[in-house]
């Protein structure tokens, strides 16, 4: 019988013990002390630099990486969590070559931009581990906010409430706090467990009282917290995926990508995950990638993304593409899901149909190709559902299916801000949703208090 | 080819590289393995009056400053003069000069400011067939303490009387080495050619405490807790060798008088440097330190490949080719104007020129220009003052640009006169000298 990589269709245990750890050790390991001093040798502290423009929670990054040159990372870890209080997650999952190192004026000179993550993740790396906490409460305002989802947006908004003295509850219908840093993002990325600990950093303030298996809309609904709280902060996270919309999409095998990370995320051992001989993932973006670089580290034989428009349109970045490539991923353009073929309620492969540009529409060619595969990954974008929202009360005004938010992340109802992947606003990224949830928390603070005093 | 014999004071050698007198010359061994790199020549590490030698410490005798990469920038001893008995170094010199005939090999000597310590101690050393000797006036640490190296090299007068006495009790050639640690170093120049010496060598090492450990608060290196100066060479100290030579080149009294330059030589092109100001070789002790005596084969080839491509036939070429162009300040061209240019094509928009003009200088850099991140000079506020060339990551991004006579200076404006004018005879110069009418 066919073992390993040749296993017929979705099988676990694909590779050896070693391998597996291997495979999902950390992508990018830490630097140490002195490749760190070297790297940060290269930065030339630039005026009004482009990289901290580039960075949605605006970190004085100039300023961090010379500490890190002068032997005082502590000082730089303090530089970075007074922007970002996430910054160790964001060091590890942040698309920094479309970000900082894309901005990098070394960048622009020579094409090897410094390497801004990696310093980041070496001096926030020093303080966690030291457990060095740089923030302490004001005196308790008596004022008692709600957030909802403890992930990126949620946890900054409340370490920053925290520290202005308001009490946080923090309602979380999983198990686990972290959000995506816990269930979504490549487990390669954020090793040890690290989500957790961040999360236990964070909250390490104190006044931050996280409860679990809390559910928007099922365990409570908008309008009692909004009663029963100063504020209410809404960070959630896109709880819908979108359809292929290609026929025999229902078949057994057809997976979504979303759930497939998480599965994998919290899987205790790499080895009992089934994964087919060879998969076939729809999507251009990250969560496409992942998947796809995933599968083929749990051992699939083949893996394919398929993606409808052409490689400059991909929503992943040029390097988390060629590292699928380098991993053995084919990555296939111009090409649309057609028909899931099954045999026996099982997917035994896929039909594609060829594409094309007709002006800005893209339209099928008619021409198809068939690829043989065990599973298939659905990766085309998530989306926000809305329904918990609405359970009771007044109706928060939504755009472009998410919730609709000002600069300063207040939604259409009084009291009620909101800030992450479940607002239009900005990128779908954790950096992101740092910087709106610390935003928000910030006005949420000066409603409360007067223009901030309290 | 470019011919780089040298000739310095009568001692020949194949190249104008010598090692100086430090650790990597205190024994055969040493010098026989820097031979067969390619040495040129080797000032023999400083020998001491006959009897118990001299002792080291047993702790760290180097301190050092680094840049990111760990490569060393300057370097700091407190080791004495030659810890080994007279008579091994004796013999071993004159071993190592019959077996290598075409090497210079000259005997550093510290001895205490007595006639009978060097009237002792020259014969002994004109018995090996040394080409010459150098008389160590220069090391600021542990034998300053006892009235010898820069203890000597701070009293012209010493200086001149010690130069005098060898130069009657030996036919060598007298090389005097000398300190930096001091005011003006024309003085000790002076004084040893008042005495007679045939050249001077310099700089040995400038007085330094490299860092201070702040765990203990002891300086570095440290031993058992205390530390106490060293002598600091290496890249560090190479501008303020440049100018020592330039001054001893050009000054009036000194001027001619044969010039070993040593301080921070670490390639090729510091070597010529040195040569251009007016040394009639390099000596060279912390890039050998650092790298080992390879480094030297570099040198030769950087030095004569240079020759080459500029058509220079001999070192006679080009030593002293730049001393002429060493004045006073009083004497530099106020007419001159240059504007920073900034290539915009270069530019890589890190704004560091903009910055430190900003902030420091004179605000004669944009940093934005119509909502645009732009760095443009503004010639209507530049004076021509060079730091955003130096700041500047890019190499040729920015350059000084002169203003042809006649054209605007928009700073002044006033268009770029084309007399050369000085501060000797400028209006705001209380001292100026008037024009004969």
């Amino acid at each position: 019988m066919a073992t390993g990589h040749f296993k017929q269709g979705i099988a676990g245990g694909r590779l050896s013990p070693e391998v597996y750890a291997e495979n999902f050790s950390d992508l990018h390991p830490p630097l140490d002390a002195h490749e760190a001093l070297v790297e940060a040798d290269r930065c030339y502290f630039c005026y009004d630099a482009p990289c901290m423009k580039a960075c949605p929670t605006s970190i004085d990054i100039p300023l961090f990486i010379r500490q890190i040159a002068t032997g005082n990372p502590i000082g730089s870890a303090k530089t970075i969590f007074d922007q970002n209080i996430l910054g160790g997650m964001c060091a590890r999952v942040c698309p920094t070559e479309t970000l900082c190192e894309e901005a990098c004026v070394r960048e622009a000179a020579e094409g090897k931009p410094v390497q801004i993550g990696r310093l980041q993740r070496y001096s926030t790396d020093i303080a966690m581990e030291e457990g060095k906490q740089f923030y302490e409460r004001a005196a308790p305002s008596g004022r008692k906010i709600a957030v909802v989802g403890a992930g990126p947006a949620g946890l900054a908004a409340a370490h920053r409430l925290a520290r202005y003295g308001h009490d946080v509850t923090v309602l979380e219908a999983k198990e686990k706090s972290g959000g995506l840093n816990e269930y979504g993002i490549a487990a390669y990325k954020s090793t040890d467990d690290f989500a957790q600990a961040e999360v236990d950093y964070v909250t390490a303030i104190g006044g931050i009282d996280i409860q679990n298996g809390k559910m928007l809309g099922r365990d409570f609904q908008l309008s009692d917290i909004v009663k029963d709280y100063d504020a209410v902060f809404l960070g959630m996270g896109l709880g819908g995926i979108n359809a292929l919309s290609a026929e025999g999409e229902d078949a057994n095998g057809v997976v979504n990508a979303v759930e497939f990370i998480s599965v994998l995320r919290q899987a205790r051992d790499l080895a009992a995950l089934p994964i087919g001989r060879r998969v076939v993932v729809i999507g251009g973006g990250m969560t496409a990638i992942d998947a796809a670089m995933q599968s083929k580290l749990l051992g699939a034989d083949e893996v394919t993304i398929c993606y409808r428009r052409g490689q400059e349109h991909m929503n992943a970045s040029e390097f988390e593409q060629d590292l699928a490539a380098s991993n053995g991923v084919t990555i296939r353009h111009w090409l649309q899901p057609k028909r899931v073929i099954s045999e026996d309620g099982k997917v035994s492969g896929i039909e594609l149909e060829y594409t094309a540009l007709d002006g800005d529409k893209l339209a099928g060619t008619g021409e198809t190709v068939t690829l043989a595969a065990d599973q298939v990954f659905k990766a085309i974008g998530q989306s926000f559902v809305p329904a918990s929202l609405n359970g009771s009360g007044a109706a928060l005004e939504l755009e472009g299916g998410r919730i609709k938010v000002d600069a300063e992340g207040r939604t259409s109802l009084a009291k009620v801000w909101a800030g992450g992947d479940c607002v239009r606003a900005g990128e779908d990224l954790t950096v992101t949703s740092v910087a709106q949830g610390r935003d928000a928390a910030e006005s949420i603070h000066k409603a409360l208090t007067a223009n901030g005093r309290a | 080819m470019a011919d780089i014999r040298n000739n310095f004071v009568g001692i020949k050698s194949p190249n104008p590289f010598w090692l100086a007198s430090a650790p990597p010359t205190d024994k055969a061994y040493n010098v026989i393995r820097a031979f067969k790199a390619g040495w040129g020549g080797v000032v023999w590490k400083t020998l001491g009056e006959e009897g118990p030698p001299v002792v080291n410490v047993n702790g760290p005798r180097y301190g050092a400053i680094w840049g990111a990469d760990r490569r060393l920038l300057g370097l700091n001893n407190i080791e004495l003069i030659t810890d080994r008995d007279l008579q091994t170094n004796l013999r071993e010199m004159k071993q190592v000069k019959m077996e290598w005939p075409d090497r210079a090999l000259v005997a550093s000597i510290m001895v205490p400011c007595e006639e009978a310590s060097w009237k002792a101690i020259l014969p002994l050393v004109e018995e090996t067939g040394a080409d010459g000797i150098e008389l160590n006036f220069g090391c600021p640490h542990g034998m300053s303490e006892r009235g010898m190296g820069a203890a000597v090299g701070q009293v012209p007068e010493y200086i001149e009387m010690v130069a005098r006495w060898c130069k009657q009790y030996t036919r060598m050639p007298v090389i005097v080495k000398l300190t930096p640690n001091i005011t003006d170093i024309r003085y000790p120049a002076r004084a040893a050619k008042k005495g007679g010496a045939d050249a001077v060598s310099l700089i040995n090492t400038i007085s330094s405490i490299t860092s201070v450990n702040l765990d203990s608060f002891s300086p570095e290196p440290s031993i058992d807790g205390k530390g106490s100066h060293g002598g600091y060479c290496g890249p560090a100290v190479k501008p303020i060798a440049l100018n020592m030579v330039a001054e001893i080149a050009r000054d009036a009294e000194t001027r001619g008088l044969p010039i070993s330059g040593i301080g921070g030589v670490t390639t090729w092109r510091d070597a010529a440097e040195f040569l251009a100001l007016g040394a009639g070789n390099v000596q060279v002790c912390t890039a050998a330190m650092t790298y080992g005596f390879k480094v030297v084969q570099e040198m030769i080839s950087g030095l004569s490949n240079w020759m080459d491509e500029k058509g220079h036939r001999s070192l006679d070429d080009i030593i002293g080719r730049a001393t002429p162009n060493v004045t006073d300040w009083q004497y530099l061209n106020l007419n001159y104007i240059a504007k920073a240019h900034i290539d915009q094509d270069a530019c890589i928009k890190c704004g560091r020129c903009h910055i430190v003009c900003e902030d420091t200088s004179h605000q004669a850099i944009t940093a934005m220009v119509d909502g645009v991140r732009h760095f443009e000079v503004m010639d209507d506020e530049c004076v021509g003052c060079n730091l955003c060339v130096n700041v500047c990551p890019v190499e040729g991004c920015i350059t000084m640009v002169p203003l042809a006579a006649g054209e605007m200076d928009e700073r002044t404006g006033k268009p770029v006169s084309p007399i050369y004018a000085n501060w000797t005879t400028h209006p705001n110069n209380p001292m100026a000298k008037v024009a004969a009418e």
